[in-house]
């Protein structure tokens, strides 16, 4: 049986209601994470205002809650301005590969028990191949505005992104052969059978390589080379006004969820609690999984944040220095590691 | 009848892509129609439940390979590339070829025949999920080769590395 004849005849005998609970699954999805990047960007100015000893924004609504939504308004209703030597069709479709890759990364996230789009075997190997995507974006833009800046911030990205996705791939690696299993929902499972029940703890190297390769994937600051205002003005993305402008910015913020996710996955276990706490409290079994899970990945994206106030922007040569003479053999050290050990026992 | 429909899409759309890349003036809008055609060709492995290798195709080629062809290509003086002549205006001698060896692939389909089937069919491959199949495939029957194929990337790699450095 191949794929098609899986979508449409397996499961319920009534292949129209699957397909439309299918698409009530995706547009539930998509509509909380849209409502999270907004209320991301948000916390984000709160968040690092509040640590550089300001107030962030104000204006709008309580403590400026409804800011996100004049800065929707705003950007939907201003002017699409493309530069006249634009390479049009190009220049058009930039912004959306990086909103398809992350939008499209979402399927496969289990965000809690039986709750998954598609429930594929190469989960893990799927996220990987959408962020890949994330690259085309950026490169894109960068060449088809025609601007020197927007030109340098491509290049940078594509060799950066191109280096970190290694480092971000071995160190996966390591729970790969953990869980025995590329499905998220059972990377999630193979972690309960540990009394501390994540991947943390036995592979605390990879995580670390993992989230400073999601900060440099996601061109978080220490890792913003592509955008760099200081240098490149806002780098591949400084002809793009308007709505186009927000979709890159959507994108950012979807990624991060994304990555934040990923690491949630397969490092904390997902939406389960460790077995030790469960067992002792049991009345936390009433708590949805889904509580567990956001909590975490909440945790993970205000580590973006709090990275960002508190770190300068690296240089370039350093940049690539760190990606493959640091990150890339620790990663690759800990699949050896973790290989012999699996072996072992 | 919905198999047949999915193979047909692919391969036509397969064919238009390739007639797209290898016409366009402009290098960039080449491999920006190859990325759509790596897709379709994950497409087809997904298709034939290959869905390691439909994986791969895309993070390998469109992920890493292709970005470093667009990372070249926009080195380029595009300029003086788009309308730079072309190189070769022998239009019989390529029609001739072409003729030629869409013959030869007809002669050899039309001898096809089929072969027994395997030990791992599409039961098999789905019991055990097709990357761990693959995987001991390759691991143990397809050992020596693998081997051959990473030392001949170990030496591309070498060499890579010799020819940019600096000498002296």
């Amino acid at each position: 049986m191949n794929i098609a004849e899986t979508i449409l005849f397996t499961g319920s005998s009534n292949w129209i209601l699957n397909i439309v609970f299918i698409i009530i699954k995706i547009a539930v999805v998509i509509g909380v994470t849209m409502l999270h990047v907004m209320y991301a960007t948000y916390f984000e100015r709160k968040v690092i205002g509040h640590m550089q000893i300001r107030l962030g924004p104000m204006r709008v609504g309580f403590h400026g809650v409804l800011q996100p939504l004049a800065d929707m308004l705003k950007l939907f209703f201003k002017e699409d301005i493309i530069p006249a030597d634009a390479d049009k069709p190009v220049f058009k479709i930039a912004p959306i590969i990086p909103v398809f890759a992350t939008l499209s990364s979402l399927a496969v996230i289990p965000f809690f028990e039986g709750f998954v789009i598609a429930k594929i075997n190469i989960g893990l190997l799927y996220l990987f191949a959408m962020s890949s995507l994330g690259a085309y974006g950026v490169v894109m833009a960068g060449w088809a505005s025609n601007s020197k800046y927007s030109f340098l911030g491509g290049l940078r990205s594509s060799a950066q992104v191109i280096s970190y996705e290694v480092a971000m791939g071995l160190s996966l690696v390591g729970v790969m052969i953990m869980a025995g299993s590329l499905n998220l929902s059972e990377i999630v499972k193979a972690q309960q059978q540990y009394w501390y029940g994540m991947y943390l703890i036995p592979q605390f190297i990879a995580y670390f390589v993992f989230v400073v390769a999601a900060f440099a994937e996601t061109n978080r600051t220490p890792f913003d080379l592509p955008e760099a205002e200081s240098e490149l003005v806002a780098g591949y993305f400084v002809e793009y006004s308007g709505m186009r402008f927000a979709l890159y910015y959507a994108a950012e913020y979807i990624g991060m969820i994304i990555m934040s996710s990923i690491a949630v996955i397969c490092f904390w276990g997902g939406w389960t609690l460790p077995p030790v706490i469960a067992n002792t409290i049991p009345a936390l079994a009433v708590v949805p999984g889904i509580i567990w899970f956001l909590g975490k990945v909440y945790f993970h994206i205000f580590l973006y944040y709090w990275v960002r106030a508190t770190v300068p922007r690296y240089r370039y040569d350093k940049l690539m220095a760190l990606g493959w003479k640091v990150l890339i053999p620790l990663a690759l050290a800990n699949i050896v590691v973790t290989s012999i050990v699996k072996y072992m026992s | 009848m919905l198999p047949n429909l999915f193979f047909g899409y692919f391969a036509i759309v397969m064919v238009v892509l390739s007639l797209l890349i290898i016409t366009r003036r402009n290098p960039v809008h080449s491999v920006l129609w190859m990325l759509v055609l790596f897709f379709h060709i994950a497409g087809l492995y997904l298709f034939l439940n290959a869905e390691f290798l439909a994986a791969v195709q895309v993070i390998l080629y469109a992920g890493a390979i292709l970005v470093l062809f667009l990372f070249v290509i926009m080195m380029l003086n595009l300029k003086e590339e788009i309308t730079a002549e072309r190189f070769i205006g022998e239009w019989p001698i390529g029609v001739a070829l072409g003729i030629s060896i869409i013959m030869l692939v007809y002669f050899a389909l039309s001898k096809f025949i089929q072969g027994p089937v395997g030990q791992y069919t599409i039961e098999a491959i789905n019991k055990e999920t097709h990357t761990k199949t693959i995987g001991r495939v390759l691991y143990t029957e397809y050992l020596f080769p693998f081997e051959i194929a990473s030392l001949i990337l170990l030496i591309a790699i070498v060499g890579a590395i010799v020819l940019a450095k600096k000498r002296g």
